[in-house]
C-alpha cells in the first residue's frame, strides 16, 4: 500500500512538473497558461483515474488466480450484500463529485480570457490601451482548407497568424462553409468553427515562438492540409508587421483594381 | 439441495404439451432460409450477416492503418481515405455490432425466458430482411460514389455543394433501413420479454442478458426515430430545396449535432448493453456462483439507459455553448460513471470466493472487465470539457471509442460466441484457438489502440488521410498498424475456430457449461419448437435448480 502511495505521489509531481510529459502522458502545454492549467487538470484526474485502474485490475487478476477451481474447488453461494453495495455505490459517487468540484474550480481561470494588464512594451508600442481587461481582437475564419486572420485596423493574413507577446489575445472563430475546428494545442482546447456561429477563445503568449496546430473537424478531402500556426512576436515587431501587411495589401488591391495586371494571389 | 419440496417432486415428471395443430416441416436448403419465421433461423441468418459485414469493416480498418503507417504515405487518396473511413464507422455501427445483438437476442430471448418463438415472427423476419436491405443499398454505393463526411455526416459538409456524388444519400438510407430494422426489433423484444416468459418467471427472475435487451430496447425506441427524422430532414435538405441546416438560407449546422447526437450517444449503450447483458451471463456460470447483486446490475442497466439521453453534448464541448449548458451536460456525462462502476464492481464481486472455470468465454468476460474499465475511465475524462476540448476530435477519442466499442462491445460478443455456440450448433468450439485468438485480439487491441492515445494528445487530430514527418508521430502509428494486424489475425483465428469446430467440433450435448438459464434445458440445437416442456421458474437460475433437484432425485431412487 505505501508502495502504491509513494509511486503516486512520485508520478503526480513528475508529471506536473516534467514538461517532457506533455503529449505522451499529458496534452500539451508551454504557449499558453490556459493550456498549462488545462494540463495541470488533466495530471489529477489521470492520476486518480490511475489508481481506480488499477484498483479493479488487481481485485480482478487477484480473483482469477486466487479463486481458480484448483485452489477454490467449493464456490461460496453469496448472492449480494447490501452494506457493501450502498457502501461502494456511494464512494463511486463521492469521487466523482470530488472530480467535478475539482473541475469546477479550475474552469474559471481556463474558459475565461487573462484580464490582466498588457506588458508595458506592448502598452507602449501601442498595440492595447493600459489597464486591466484590454484584450487584442483576432477574427478567425476558417474555410475550406485555409484559415483566415482578421487583425484591428483591416490587416488579414492566411495559415500564420502573427501574434503580440505578452497580450491577453481574445479569437472570435467562424466559418465561410463547412464547420472546421480551430486547435493550437499549446494554446489550450480546441473551439469548432461553424457558419452562423461565433465561437470565442483566447491565449497569451509568454515567449516568442511559433506554435502549430491544425484543423481538427472533418471538412472535406483536404481537411488533413488545413493547418495553422501561430507565431509570438515582440509587441514592436507585431505592429511592424501588421503596418507592413497593411501596406502591401493595399498595393495588391490597387494593382488588382488596375485592369491588365492579374489579380494577386489568394 | 437438501430439501425438495414434495409436491414439486411429484410434478417433476414431464407431461407431454402439444401446442400446435399442424406442424409443417421447415423446407430445405436455402428457401428454408429465405422463408423461415423461426427465431432461430433469423438469429442465425442476423449473426452470419453481420460477420461477413465484419469483414468488410475489419478490411477498411486495415486499409486506414496501412495509409497511416508512415508519414506522407500515398496509398489512399485524400477522396479514397475519406470513403473508407466513412464506410468503416458506419459498417461498425450498424451492419455489425448493432445486428450482431440483434442476432444474439433473437436467439437467446426466447430461450431465457420459455417461449417458442418471438412474439410477432413474421414482423422478426422483416427486420431482418430491412436490415439486409440497408446494407447492400449501402454497399452499393461503392460502384458509384461512396459517401465521405464520416459516420456522423455533419452538415453542411453532407448538405452543401462540398461533396460531389450521392453517397451521401445511400447513406441516409441505410440509416432509414437499419433504422426501422432496430425499431421494430425492438418492439418485438420488449413485447416478447413483457408477454410470454415462462411460468414463475417474474421481472425478478429475468435472465440479466434479457434485462439488458430491454434497456437497449428502450433506447432504440426513443433514439432511433429522432435520427431516421434527422436524415429525413437532411434528405429534403439535399434535394428539395429546404433549409433546415443551412446557414446561407436561415438554416442551422448546430441544430443537426444536437439532433446527432441525441441518437449518437445512446447508440453507444445500444451496442455495450447487450455486452454487459453476456458478461452477467457468462461470469456466473464460469464461477459457479450466482451473480452479485442482480437487483443491482438490472437496475444499472435502466439507469444507464436513462442517463444516456441526457448526455449528447459532450460530444459537442467545442461547439460554441453557454457555460451553464457545458457544466450540465459534464455533470450527466460524469454520473453515468455510477452505474457503470458499480456493475464492475459486482461482476468483480461476483468472481471472489467462487471457483472458476477458466474456459474461453471467461477470458473474453476477464479481458472485457480490464479494456472496458480503462476506456469507461477515459470517458470520465472527456467529460470534464476543458480536457475534452484538448482531446475531442484527436486520437485519444478514436482511442476511447475503440476501448468502449471494440474492447467493450467486441469481446461482449466474442464472449457470447464462445458461450453460445455449442448451444447454437451443438458442437463446442476449440478451446485452445479460442485462447490463441483472445490473447492475439488482447495484445493486438493493445497496441492498437493505447498507444493512440498518447498520438492524440501530441495533437494528431482524427479522420486525416495523412500527417508530415516532422510532426514526430510515425513511430507511433507505426506500431498502432502493426497491432492492427495482430488484431485482425486473432478476429480471424476465431472464425476458422467457428468454420473447423462447425463440422469437426466436438459434441456439446445440452448443457456442456452447468449453466444457470433455460436455454440449456433444450437439447443443441434447439428443436423448432424449443421446449417439448416449458419448467415452471422458482429462481434466477431454474436450471441450476432443475440439475439439483434431478441430482436429489437420482440420489434418493438410489438409496431408496
Amino acid at each position: 500500500m505505501a508502495i502504491v502511495a509513494g509511486c503516486t505521489v512520485l508520478l503526480f509531481t513528475e508529471m506536473t512538473a516534467e514538461k517532457a510529459w506533455a503529449g505522451a502522458l499529458l496534452p500539451e502545454r508551454g504557449g499558453s497558461s490556459n493550456a498549462d492549467r488545462v494540463a495541470s487538470l488533466y495530471a489529477v484526474v489521470l492520476v486518480l483515474a490511475a489508481l481506480v485502474f488499477f484498483g479493479v485490475v488487481v481485485a480482478l487478476v487477484y480473483a482469477l488466480r486466487r479463486y481458480g477451481e484448483r485452489r477454490s474447488p467449493v464456490a461460496a453461494q453469496i448472492r449480494g450484500n447490501h452494506r457493501l453495495e450502498i457502501g461502494w455505490t456511494a464512494a463511486a459517487s463521492g469521487l466523482i463529485v470530488v472530480l467535478a468540484v475539482v473541475s469546477l474550480t479550475k474552469l474559471h481561470t481556463i474558459d475565461h480570457p487573462d484580464p490582466a494588464a498588457a506588458s508595458p512594451a506592448a502598452i507602449h508600442a501601442g498595440v492595447v490601451p493600459a489597464g486591466a481587461g484590454q484584450p487584442l481582437h483576432i477574427d478567425v475564419v476558417g474555410r475550406q482548407y485555409i484559415w483566415k486572420y482578421r487583425y484591428p485596423g483591416g490587416a488579414y493574413s492566411y495559415e500564420e497568424m502573427v501574434a503580440p507577446v505578452g497580450v491577453t489575445v481574445e479569437l472570435d472563430i467562424t466559418s465561410r462553409d463547412v464547420a472546421h475546428s480551430w486547435w493550437i494545442p499549446k494554446l489550450g482546447g480546441k473551439f469548432d468553427a461553424i457558419p452562423g456561429y461565433v465561437n470565442h477563445t483566447w491565449f497569451r503568449l509568454e515567449r516568442p515562438g511559433v506554435y502549430r496546430g491544425q484543423c481538427a473537424e472533418l471538412c472535406g478531402r483536404n481537411h488533413a492540409d488545413m493547418l495553422a500556426q501561430v507565431r509570438g512576436v515582440s509587441p514592436a515587431e507585431y505592429v511592424a508587421w501588421l503596418a507592413k501587411q497593411k501596406q502591401s495589401i493595399q498595393t495588391a488591391d490597387a494593382e488588382a483594381l488596375t485592369p491588365p495586371v492579374p489579380a494577386g494571389s489568394r | 439441495m437438501s430439501v425438495v419440496d414434495q409436491t414439486t417432486r411429484a410434478r417433476a415428471a414431464p407431461h407431454a404439451e402439444i401446442i400446435a395443430n399442424r406442424v409443417d416441416p421447415p423446407p430445405e436448403g436455402w428457401v428454408g432460409w429465405v422463408r423461415t419465421v423461426d427465431h432461430k433461423r433469423i438469429g442465425i441468418l442476423y449473426l452470419t450477416t453481420a460477420f461477413a459485414f465484419m469483414m468488410l469493416g475489419g478490411v477498411e480498418a486495415l486499409l486506414m492503418r496501412t495509409q497511416l503507417a508512415e508519414p506522407d504515405n500515398t496509398l489512399l487518396t485524400p477522396q479514397i481515405y475519406n470513403q473508407v473511413l466513412t464506410m468503416h464507422g458506419t459498417t461498425m455501427v450498424f451492419l455489425v455490432v448493432m445486428p450482431i445483438w440483434a442476432g444474439f437476442a433473437n436467439y437467446f430471448v426466447p430461450l431465457q425466458i420459455g417461449a417458442r418463438d418471438m412474439a410477432f415472427p413474421r414482423l422478426n423476419a422483416l427486420s431482418y430482411w430491412l436490415y439486409l436491405a440497408g446494407g447492400i443499398v449501402f454497399y452499393a454505393a461503392v460502384f458509384f460514389a461512396p459517401p465521405e463526411a464520416g459516420w456522423t455526416s455533419y452538415t453542411p459538409l453532407s448538405t452543401g455543394p462540398y461533396i460531389p456524388g450521392n453517397g451521401t444519400d445511400a447513406w441516409i438510407f441505410l440509416i432509414h433501413l437499419t433504422g426501422l430494422s432496430s425499431i421494430l426489433g425492438a418492439l418485438n423484444i420488449t413485447v416478447t420479454i413483457a408477454n410470454m416468459r415462462a411460468r414463475g418467471m417474474g421481472w425478478s427472475r429475468l435472465p440479466l442478458f434479457c434485462w439488458s435487451l430491454l434497456a437497449q430496447a428502450f433506447m432504440i425506441l426513443l433514439t432511433l426515430p429522432v435520427i431516421a427524422g434527422t436524415v429525413t430532414l437532411m434528405l429534403t435538405d439535399r434535394h428539395f430545396g429546404t433549409c433546415f441546416f443551412s446557414p446561407s438560407c436561415g438554416g442551422s449546422a448546430l441544430l443537426y449535432q444536437h439532433l446527432f447526437w441525441f441518437f449518437g450517444h445512446p447508440e453507444v449503450y445500444i451496442m455495450i448493453l447487450p455486452a454487459f447483458g453476456v458478461i452477467s451471463e457468462v461470469l456466473p456460470v464460469f464461477a459457479r456462483k450466482p451473480i452479485f447483486g442482480y437487483k443491482a446490475i438490472a437496475a444499472s442497466s435502466i439507469g444507464i439507459a436513462f442517463l444516456s439521453t441526457l448526455v449528447w453534448a459532450h460530444h459537442m464541448f467545442a461547439t460554441p455553448l453557454t457555460t451553464v449548458v457545458l457544466a450540465f451536460f459534464m455533470l450527466s456525462s460524469m454520473a453515468i460513471a455510477v452505474p457503470t462502476g458499480v456493475k464492475i464492481l459486482n461482476w468483480i464481486a461476483t468472481l471472489f470466493r467462487g471457483s472458476i472455470s477458466a474456459r474461453t468465454p471467461l477470458y473474453f468476460a476477464a479481458g472485457f472487465l480490464v479494456l472496458f474499465t480503462l476506456g469507461g475511465i477515459t470517458g470520465v475524462m472527456l467529460a470534464i470539457f476543458p480536457i475534452d476540448r484538448q482531446v475531442t476530435d484527436t486520437y485519444f477519442v478514436v482511442a476511447h471509442f475503440h476501448f468502449v466499442l471494440v474492447a467493450g462491445a467486441v469481446s461482449g460478443v466474442m464472449a457470447a460466441l464462445y458461450y453460445w455456440f455449442p448451444k447454437m450448433t451443438g458442437r463446442m468450439l476449440s478451446e485452445g484457438a479460442g485462447k490463441v485468438s483472445f490473447w492475439l485480439q488482447f495484445v493486438g487491441f493493445l497496441a492498437t489502440f493505447l498507444i493512440q492515445h498518447s498520438l492524440g494528445l501530441s495533437g494528431m487530430p482524427r479522420r486525416i488521410y495523412t500527417y508530415r514527418a516532422d510532426t514526430g508521430w510515425g513511430v507511433d502509428n507505426l506500431i498502432s498498424t502493426v497491432g492492427a494486424f495482430i488484431l485482425a489475425a486473432g478476429v480471424i483465428i476465431t472464425i476458422l475456430n467457428v468454420l473447423w469446430s462447425l463440422r469437426r467440433g466436438p459434441a456439446a450435448g445440452p448443457d456442456p457449461w452447468k449453466a444457470n438459464t433455460l436455454e440449456w434445458f433444450t437439447p443443441s440445437p434447439p428443436p423448432p419448437h424449443n421446449f417439448d416442456v416449458i419448467p415452471r421458474v422458482r429462481s434466477v437460475e431454474p436450471l441450476r435448480d432443475i440439475r439439483h433437484r434431478i441430482a436429489s432425485e437420482t440420489r434418493s431412487d438410489g438409496t431408496a
